[in-house]
């Protein structure tokens, strides 16, 4: 086959700078912007990131135990789950994807729930009529589409409230992403798009998937605005879905790209990160710890100590087996409940396959 | 001649015909670095290169898209989908799109397309991985839809539906990549497209079926040659589309009474095309009503309870006692 010579071309689009609030040392950047918060919600976000890699690390050992099921782990991707879910309003609503369990759960999911999901049982599903989530969503990009209609619902019923959708750098490929964003930009909705962009699509580098200059470069498409930030600085994140959150409710949609990386493998289903990232580059990111840039400026304020980590450690390890405990022992599903399940009112033909059923 | 799991027979097909054909692309998510998420494609991109064994951006209209062009620029692609859910973003691509070029442009372009793909039960994969949707394909004109049961078969469908002028819809059921390994010739081999197969012969009652329910039917035609003498002829379809319904037909006369397992969802199925087709040839020849064993019409079930929702041998047998007792 014919290689043609590429033509050079030069695409002009703004610079978007990622914005940053911490530096890795855990001191504040230079004129940087801090999210309006409290000590209180920064030893909350604290708390919160650290309770999250204990439930994670957890869940990675319970689906070695066979005691989980499908499990995708987020440990490097705590700031922008936890900064980002954090300055949500309780009713605003999540559209996350199926490694999104850490923002459905802290938005009000029973952690028992996201376990009994992972465990193939029908029930994780089953949201709670406070929690404003969509069940984990396994085809990428459908999210995306039906957050467009989540932010309709919300205005439509005069809700101060915003929806937001996840993906990652994978899903931004999807027709279903630009659909969503354009839909959301072209109805003035309440709409924000959270990109975590950890690098890789299970095998696929970033590289593959596109060459925009950045990922938030596809908010311009769209007509809606554009951010970058550094997704291993929770304060940058919290900042940035603050601000999308005040634009969103102005009825301009705003989509987020975080950059980040997941220090373990996609899933837990065979996924052998060495086949396709070096040790080096694994390493470099482990360097850039959410966790450590936070605890390192929280620590310097006086509101984080050794014994408190301590304590959020062995919460998070005790809750976990306690909600295991309760997804395990939670009654087995059955086929004639799935037959009842279809239907608000079953047909004859499932009656009769109800009934019948041995 | 080597011992080859399924996967490895599927790998081996589409080694043969890149090697044997520059038109054959392959390509999807994660399937050329890495060789696919089961390993489907390993090696192929360093055998062959990264122009024609190649990872996509994650879109499948994107992989469809690409594939009906590159058919109608004269290629012969080999498109994966990851898991048989995800074709639904695709759907336009190859049902609207693929099965319908060759009508469309009066016989000037075709899609000479493969769509790979994973699916079935009792592997417990997360939801939208494991569906049975060979129905929806089967109601596409335009397309043809393969589904081996063994490593022998693998290879040689595989390589068929590469060289076929049309696009068939290749499906790869996930408990059988490496349940087992069978002897596979090394050299390319083709087991044609739309001829069933039959793996044992019988006279009392005709049970067929086709995928990983192949296995669990003649487990079942064991246990009733066991308990009660009976003689099972267990035929596999290998191809849902278009039927071979003169083994069937061929079959049934012989037989007289049948059943069809499928392990889709009842309704509208293979298994009720098999039985409208057997009952126009041959209702005369039939002494009980042709049964099916299905699962129920419900969404695959979650997981934890796949197990119950698949046609089991225990079903299975009391199904053939219900015909063979009529
Ligand atoms: C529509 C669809 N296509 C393919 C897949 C299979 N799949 C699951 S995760 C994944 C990679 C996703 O990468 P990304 O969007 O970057 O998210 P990450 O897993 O890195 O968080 C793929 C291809 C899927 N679940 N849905
Ligand atoms: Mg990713």
């Amino acid at each position: 086959m014919g290689v043609q010579t590429k033509v050079p071309y030069e695409v002009s689009v703004p610079h978007i700078e990622p914005l940053r609030v911490l530096l890795p040392d855990g001191t504040l950047a230079s004129g940087a912007k801090a999210p309006n918060l409290t000590s209180e919600q920064l030893r909350e976000l604290m708390r919160r990131m650290v309770y999250t890699r204990t439930w994670d690390q957890r869940a990675v050992s319970l689906n070695r135990q066979g005691r989980l099921g499908f499990y995708a782990p987020v440990s490097g991707q705590e700031a922008a789950m936890i900064g980002s879910e954090f300055v949500l309003e309780r009713e605003d609503f999540i559209c996350p994807g199926y490694r999104d369990m850490p923002q459905i759960v802290w938005h009000g999911l029973p952690m028992f729930q996201a376990f009994l999901y992972s465990r193939g049982h029908q029930y994780g599903g089953r949201i709670p009529e406070d929690v404003h989530v969509l069940m984990p969503q396994i085809i990428i990009g459908a999210q995306i589409v039906e957050c467009a209609g989540i932010a309709l619902g919300l205005q439509l019923k005069k809700k101060s409230n915003v929806a937001i959708a996840y993906t990652g750098d994978g899903g931004s490929s999807q027709g279903d992403f630009y659909e969503g964003m354009n839909f959301a930009g072209a109805m003035r909705l309440p709409a924000i798009f959270f990109v975590q962009n950890n690098q890789y699509a299970i095998s696929t580098p970033m590289s593959k998937q596109t060459t925009a200059a950045s990922i938030a470069h596809k908010a311009v498409a769209a007509g809606i605005r554009g951010v970058l930030v550094d997704g291993m600085d929770v304060l940058a994140v919290a900042a940035a879905v603050q601000e999308a959150r005040v634009h969103a409710l102005g009825g301009m949609p705003t989509l987020i790209e975080a950059i980040t990386y997941r220090f373990g493998p996609h899933s837990m289903s065979g996924d052998d990160p060495t086949k396709y990232r070096t040790k080096d580059e694994q390493t470099s990111w482990e360097e850039r710890d959410p966790l450590v840039r936070m605890r390192q400026y929280v620590a310097a304020k006086g509101l984080w100590t050794e014994a408190d980590e301590q304590a959020v450690v062995q919460a998070a390890r005790d809750d976990v087996a306690e909600h295991i405990k309760k997804a395990e022992n939670i009654e087995k599903m059955t086929v004639p409940g799935l037959l009842t399940s279809m239907y608000a009112t079953p047909p004859a033909h499932i009656a009769k396959q109800i009934a019948q059923w041995k | 001649m080597t011992n080859m799991t399924m996967i490895e027979a599927i790998r081996d097909a589409m080694r043969c015909e890149l090697e044997r054909d520059p038109t054959v692309m392959v390509f999807g998510e994660d399937v050329g670095h890495v060789g696919g998420v089961f390993r489907a494609t390993e090696g192929l991109q360093k055998q062959f290169g990264a122009t024609r064994v190649f990872d996509t951006p994650l879109a499948e209209s994107g992989i469809g898209g690409l594939a009906v062009g590159l058919g109608v620029q004269g290629f012969r692609p080999v498109a994966e989908i990851q898991f048989i859910g995800f074709i639904f973003e695709t759907m336009d691509q190859i049902c609207s799109q693929a099965a319908r070029m060759r009508y469309r442009s009066g016989g000037r372009y075709s899609a000479p397309i493969v769509f790979r793909t994973p699916f079935g039960g009792g592997v417990k994969a997360p939801e939208l991985h494991g569906d049975s949707l060979e129905g929806l394909m089967v109601q596409t004109p335009g397309m043809k839809v393969v589904i081996p049961s063994n490593p022998y078969d693998a290879k040689g469908l595989l390589i068929s539906a590469i060289r076929d002028d049309d696009p068939v819809f290749y499906m790869e059921h996930l408990k059988l990549y490496r349940s087992f390994r069978a002897e596979v010739p090394d050299e390319p081999y083709t087991v044609p497209i739309g001829v069933a197969g039959v793996v044992r012969e019988g006279s009392d009652v005709t049970l067929i079926t086709y995928g990983a329910m192949v296995h669990t039917a003649v487990q079942a035609a064991d246990e009733l040659q066991r308990t009660r003498g009976a003689s099972v002829e267990v035929i596999d379809l290998r191809t849902v589309m278009p039927l071979d319904i003169e083994t069937l037909v061929t079959s049934v006369k012989k037989t007289h009474r049948a059943i069809v397992v499928q392990e889709a969802q009842r309704t509208a199925g293979v298994a009720a095309e098999v039985i409208a087709q057997v009952t126009e040839e041959a209702i005369l020849h039939l002494e009980a009503p042709i049964m099916r064993i299905t699962a129920p019409d419900t969404v695959m079930a979650f997981g934890q309870i796949e197990e119950e929702w698949l046609p089991s041998v225990a079903r299975i047998v009391a199904g053939l006692v219900h015909v063979l007792d009529f």
